[in-house]
């Protein structure tokens, strides 16, 4: 698992409180992990605080899943 | 009933007649208290009043970079913020045919855009600490309207609409979002009113006298305190009965 995977993995597991065994490349946060939309918004900016980048509404808005999340910031951190 | 030990909070236009009364009532629960406003000579005299417990910030609301400052620093000097009163507001009155862009602008962004300003840095920290009070003071001419009131009755009745908004996003963190109504208080804002002035508004208020700055302060320690965790996106009316809903 990249360093990514593993950062993103545990910002999840610590808020939205899950088990790490569900927290798989593609478990979608609001049906899969219980996260309600403020959530989501929580995530984004605890991704965003995590990796020193922005991420924009709607490059957030298809971050719906553990594995979207860190394709996004798998990219967003080699290009900075 | 209505205790506050503990609870930090932050008071907007703390210099003022109703912002003193209001941080007093906190303080008086048990409160911390950062006191914020634009005359710091006032602030300071508040804060030797209350003793211990009490921090200032000075801020001028119309600045957009110090309203983005004032949260972060609350919180830094309080450790948390749990309790925000945005009650700083102006008003520049004018019938609408005469009223300048200057004074819409000024009024609109004391009133309405700081207190969104401050709630969005608020409940950043709010919603992660699963608690929170968002407290404002909104005015009965933000519902009934008033003649020569155009920018501030629209800039209370925005303030409402903000409330309720945010009242149904964070209602899943325990967090609550309300708003108190003053009607005609005893304040620097009404002392201005002439007699016939005050008479006339008088009439219409059945209780037959102005309130206390004390009584609105009373009903923003109820919605602080824990016994109000039930209600949130509300307008609580304190008025003598000059409007009714």
């Amino acid at each position: 698992m990249s360093d990514v995977a593993e950062r993103v993995k545990k910002i999840v597991i610590e808020h939205l409180g899950v088990d790490a065994d569900k927290v798989t490349d593609d478990a979608n946060f609001i049906e899969d992990l219980g996260a309600d939309s403020l959530d989501t918004v929580e995530l984004v900016m605890a991704f965003e605080e995590e990796f020193g980048v922005e991420i924009p509404d709607d490059a957030a808005e298809s971050i719906v899943t553990v594995g979207d999340a860190v394709r996004f910031l798998d990219k967003a951190t080699a290009a900075s | 009933m209505f205790d506050l030990s503990g609870r930090t909070a932050l008071v907007t236009g703390a210099s003022g007649g109703l912002g003193s009364a209001i941080a007093r009532a906190l303080h008086q629960q048990g409160a911390i208290v950062t006191l914020s406003g634009t005359r710091r000579e006032a602030l300071e005299a508040l804060a030797t009043e209350l003793k211990e417990r009490v921090h200032i910030e000075s801020c001028d609301l119309s600045d957009p970079e110090a309203v983005e400052k004032l949260v972060p620093a609350a919180e830094a000097a309080m450790g948390s913020l749990d309790i925000l009163i945005n009650n700083a507001g102006l008003t520049r009155d004018g019938l609408i045919l005469r009223m300048k862009d200057a004074d819409w602008d000024l009024v609109l962004a004391v009133n309405l855009t700081a207190s969104f300003r401050l709630a969005r840095a608020a409940l950043k920290s709010m919603v992660k600490r699963r608690f929170g009070r968002i407290i404002s003071i909104t005015s009965v001419v933000g519902v009934t309207g008033n003649p020569g009131q155009a920018n501030y009755a629209a800039s209370k009745a925005g303030i409402i609409g903000l409330s309720k908004s945010l009242a149904r996003e964070v209602a899943a963190r325990n967090i609550t979002v309300n708003c108190v109504a003053p009607g005609f208080i005893e304040s620097p804002m009404t002392d201005v009113l002439t007699e016939a002035q005050k008479a006339a508004i008088l009439s219409g208020v059945p209780i037959g006298r102005l309130g206390a700055a004390s009584e609105i302060a009373a009903a923003v320690v109820y919605l602080a305190s824990s016994e109000a965790a039930y209600v949130t996106g509300e307008t609580l009316h304190v008025n003598g009965g000059m409007a009714m809903n």
